[in-house]
């Protein structure tokens, strides 16, 4: 399969979805281009709506919608739905509205728009909700699967896309699991979680690390949340050693809350890589790169964090 | 409507001041002045036949959705709710108590367990109006009959998030859905929490916003008095083609004498001995008379010692 971003993959079965799902609804903020979404606005007007820079009122619309018994599916970048916090809070989270917010142009991924545009803080937000699901699928096969678990799942989810080509990283047959992550390899010496748009970096760098006769077990955490703290701290407790990726701040996303749970119930040396300052305009690549989050970047961090 | 139906109407909204007094000095805290000053446009809506619903069935899903975007205000909404039936009455005094669904603010419940009459949470001014928007697109795209009613505040209408409602309600259904069982009424009491509106940050020219945004526009001079409460109703359900917005001028505090356009009286209750000098006012029982009223109307007189002995609290 070749490399596609992950807000591709969505569009693609969203459109597929409402084929036979007529109460999906969406609601795009200007940017039904970009959220992938356009082309279900052309084939299904009579469920598409578009409120324009209006992302407050995106939001409240979603959960009136969802709240008379629609599957609104409510779509713009992260960082402005997001940044609608304390709309999410009440009018749909504490209204228990069932709406899948989704928010695509996840971290420095995007490249040259730069911070503006970056979904940067948006998982750390969204973790603070009590009802709220959070997946960030990691390929095109589970993106299509959790979209097509989101539309049944009862409750509000949040899904946090790439505008770049991801490439695949789901071994063949994945079924996606809803709270589960999935051991994309074994290893022995150390755990790297991950989630999103770095995946197939740590695999890269777990092969460079195995050349230097280091077995790094990569996990993909596609759901933060509920978060598998059963197979975390199983595959912990195996090795010893943990590094988290994401293409997020590494304060309270990926690396936060597993920082949390290991510090709670099995303390365990833990390096969090991800993004400390704001990000900044770069090509995709340059960016991963300058940021750590590149084969090299994840390996080096790695060896460090094991003293190698 | 008959005079006799809108002595009706002004004896519930009489009754349920009554009733919003005694449950907001129940709860020690809250907000008299809004709830005062909604209490008639709400009695209206719930009593004079506008809001459809099912008194045995909260969940009939043709019925008509009211959304409380002043949230603050929910005492008065409880209260019409317990009148329905919705809620019991005995449950109201619970209002803002440790683990009764009866929050300081609209909460709609979680699932299995939603709080009749309240569709969603509200509270943080300014994001209700959403809220019923997709709510009455929900209706049209079902080709439901519902009618969708909102209730905001003067001071709330200085909050962005309005006003990209207010500019999506007439075009967001593009020519397929036309919102006009959109229904929005602004409880215009004057007063928000700091002060007045007009010197905190005035919303002048209200009217003109909403017109100029693609609503039509009722002005309803005084959103005390029944036959004009009614009228302005009777008018807006007949508006085709676009959301109607419908100004009320009212008064905070509307029918007792201390808190009546008093900013104090935004989010404050009434101490036992003020609540009962608020209840007599209501009524429009004069101190003399009064020991006499109460022996003839054990139900009021009931009400009296109930607030007295919280004073002992």
């Amino acid at each position: 399969m070749p490399a596609k971003a992950t807000r591709v993959a969505f569009g693609e079965a969203l459109l597929e979805l409402a084929a036979t799902n007529t109460r999906i609804v969406v609601v795009n903020a200007d940017l039904a281009k970009s959220t992938m979404t356009q082309k279900f606005a052309e084939t299904y007007p009579d469920r598409a709506f578009n409120v324009g820079v209006a992302e407050a009122n995106l939001i409240g619309m979603g959960a009136g919608l969802a709240l008379s018994g629609w599957i609104p599916f409510i779509c713009t970048f992260a960082c402005f739905v997001i940044g609608r916090f304390e709309t999410i809070r009440l009018s749909l989270a504490y209204s228990h509205a069932n709406v899948k917010i989704v928010g695509t142009h996840a971290g420095l991924g995007i490249g040259e728009d730069g911070y503006s545009q970056m979904g940067m803080e948006d998982l750390t937000l969204a973790r603070a909700l009590p009802n709220l699901a959070i997946i960030q699928p990691a390929d095109e096969v589970e993106t299509k699967q959790a979209v097509a678990y989101a539309v049944d799942h009862d409750g509000p989810v949040y899904f946090r896309l790439t505008r770049q080509a991801v490439e695949p990283v789901s071994p063949s047959g994945y079924i996606f699991q809803f709270g589960k992550g999935a051991v994309l390899r074994r290893g022995s010496d150390v755990t790297i979680l991950a989630t999103g748009g770095p995946l197939s970096n740590c695999l890269k760098a777990a092969e460079l690390l195995a050349a230097d006769g280091l077995q790094a077990e990569v996990i993909n955490i596609a759901t933060l949340k509920p978060l598998d703290e059963e197979l975390i701290l199983r595959s912990v407790g195996k090795t010893g050693h943990v590094v988290t990726v994401e293409d997020h701040t590494i304060r309270g996303g990926l690396g936060g809350a597993v920082a949390e749970l290991l510090s709670e119930l099995l303390p365990t040396p833990l390096k969090r890589l991800g993004v400390e300052g704001f990000g900044e305009s770069g090509d995709p690549k340059g960016l991963y790169a300058r940021y750590g989050l590149d084969p090299d970047g994840i390996a080096q961090t790695v060896r460090k964090s094991l003293n190698r | 409507m008959p005079g006799a139906d809108l002595k009706r109407l002004a004896e519930i909204a009489r009754d349920c001041r009554v009733e919003i007094i005694r449950i907001l000095t129940h709860a020690g805290s809250g907000h008299p002045g809004g709830s005062l000053s909604a209490i008639d446009l709400l009695t209206a809506l719930y009593f004079g036949g506008f809001l459809r619903y099912d008194p045995k069935d909260p969940w009939w899903p043709e019925r008509d959705r009211f959304i409380l975007s002043k949230g603050h205000c929910v005492p008065a909404l409880y209260v019409v709710l317990a009148r329905i039936g919705y809620l019991s009455e005995a449950e109201l005094p619970s209002l803002r108590k440790l683990g009764s669904r009866l929050q300081g603010h609209p909460y709609p419940g979680p699932p299995g367990e939603r709080v009749p009459g309240i569709e969603a949470a509200t509270g943080s001014l300014g994001q209700g109006l959403s809220i019923a928007i997709g709510m009455a697109l929900a209706a049209r795209m079902e080709r439901r009959a519902s009618r969708i009613f909102g209730m905001l505040g003067d001071g709330e209408c200085q909050a962005g998030q309005v006003w990209e409602a207010a500019m999506a309600a007439p075009k967001v259904g593009g020519t397929r859905y036309c919102l006009d069982n959109l229904y929005v009424v602004v409880d215009r009491n004057g007063i928000q929490n700091d002060d007045f509106v007009d010197r905190t940050l005035s919303l002048d020219p209200l009217a003109a916003k909403w017109e100029s945004f693609g609503w039509h526009v009722i002005e309803i001079a005084d959103g005390h008095e029944m036959g004009a409460i009614v009228k302005g109703f009777r008018a807006a359900l007949e508006v085709t083609g676009r959301p109607v917005v419908l100004i009320a001028r009212t008064v905070k505090g509307k029918a007792v004498s201390f808190m009546e356009n008093n900013p104090k009286w935004h989010g404050v209750a009434p101490k036992p001995r003020e609540a009962v000098q608020a209840i007599r006012e209501i009524l429009g029982v004069g101190e003399a008379e009064w020991p006499a009223y109460l022996g003839r109307t054990p139900k009021v007189a009931a009400i009296v010692r109930e607030l007295e002995a919280l004073e002992t609290r």
